[in-house]
């Protein structure tokens, strides 16, 4: 250190001297208002950022339900009740399949908001027109999954076990079922409003929505059919 | 039909500013590569989900390993779709994202975690039931 003095006792008799009965009314960061930033008269952030982040906040604690899921899943794995075992009702081939269509769909959803910030509504529809159909064709693939299951008496019903694979299965394609209806919606709201700030913002949760759900996927490809098989 | 408030990314990047950005946004350095980020987490997606999906069912790598490589590829391709897709990074702009994501983690960590080691102890303690009771048991 090259000066001489305290520079912790200077910075004290500075502070003092500038704001004497500790009010805090000193000024503080960049002495130019940043836009957005929430400093000085510029208010809060602007509204794509915090609409954005309060989405993200509900995306982490939808993320948190699912982990109840996979908790009773892997508290309840072995609970077969003399029933069928994981590793006896997965079909890998079918789970690889589903696997491919919700990682392309992730994609093309990336590909639609880079063309809505490109403001080509033509481009953003069609990508958002394959997401949509990719995200129907894994809804249709598990269905005849779950269909193929209760054919052969394999229902929640009948154990532990199949009562939390349906439910964390079930809950994963009740979100993307839900999230295919939201994709319709903002199909419509591009056509027909354009775009405008609120449906930019309601695309940017949109795509966080649609990702999560692909993040989650990971999780139940993971745990409940690779690992849940015992391969 | 545009606002200057959608126009922030279009506005030339300032030294020194340190708005946040959302995630699933761009940060303003990084904008105008939505297209590259897209293929890059899809090529590595791809590799990931490819690698998982053959080590599971081949006996390449030692037998009990095999579910510790199944967890380790699957959060890195986690940790692939949050950086290429939602586009949550390391940067000042970002600390908000993160710092959430992290409390988000710790939940899931403390309820998968706690619930596994919660009720191993209880099934532990258990007495011990015949098959034959348990039959019976079913609806």
């Amino acid at each position: 250190m090259t000066d001489t003095g305290l520079p912790a006792s200077v910075e004290a008799v500075r502070r003092v001297r500038e704001d004497p009965h500790r009010l805090g009314h000193r000024s503080h960061g960049p002495s130019e208002p940043v836009a957005g930033a929430g400093h000085g008269d510029t208010g809060p952030a602007s509204k794509r950022i915090i609409v954005g982040y309060g989405f993200w906040i509900y995306l982490l604690s939808d993320i948190v339900l699912f982990s109840c899921f996979f908790a009773a899943f892997a508290v309840q794995r072995s609970a077969t009740a003399g029933g069928p075992s994981i590793e006896q009702i997965v079909d890998i081939g079918r789970v690889a399949i589903e696997t491919a269509v919700l990682l392309l769909s992730s994609y093309t959803c990336m590909l639609s908001f880079a063309a809505s910030n490109a403001r080509n509504v033509m481009r953003t529809q069609i990508f958002l027109a394959a997401t949509g159909l990719l995200g129907l064709i894994f809804i249709i693939i598990e269905f005849q999954e779950f269909a193929v299951l209760a054919a052969e008496g394999i229902t929640p019903q009948r154990s532990g076990t199949l009562t939390s694979f349906f439910g964390l299965v079930g809950l994963h394609g009740l979100h993307v079922s839900a999230g295919l209806l939201w994709l319709l919606t903002m199909m419509a709201q591009i056509q027909v409003k354009g775009f405008r700030p609120e449906i930019t913002h309601r695309l940017i949760c949109f795509n966080l929505f649609w990702h999560a759900l692909d993040i989650v996927w990971i999780g139940v490809f993971t745990i409940v059919y690779l690992m849940g098989a015992g391969l | 039909m545009t606002t200057p408030e959608t126009d922030h990314h279009h506005q030339p990047p300032m030294i020194g500013r340190r708005e946040d950005h959302s995630p699933g946004d761009e940060p303003i350095e990084d904008s105008g590569h939505w297209i590259r980020n897209a293929n890059m987490g899809l090529a590595l997606s791809v590799l990931l989900t490819a690698a998982a999906f053959l080590l599971a069912g081949s006996d390449v790598i030692y037998g009990p390993a095999v579910p510790v490589a199944l967890a380790v590829l699957a959060i890195a391709q986690m940790g692939v779709h949050l950086v290429f897709f939602l586009h949550i990074t390391t940067g000042p702009d970002n600390t908000n994202n993160v710092l959430a994501l992290a409390f988000g983690v710790m939940v899931v960590f403390l309820i998968v975690f706690g619930s596994i080691w919660i009720m191993n102890h209880l099934s532990e303690n258990m007495m011990p039931m015949p098959v034959g009771q348990m039959m019976q048991m079913q609806p």
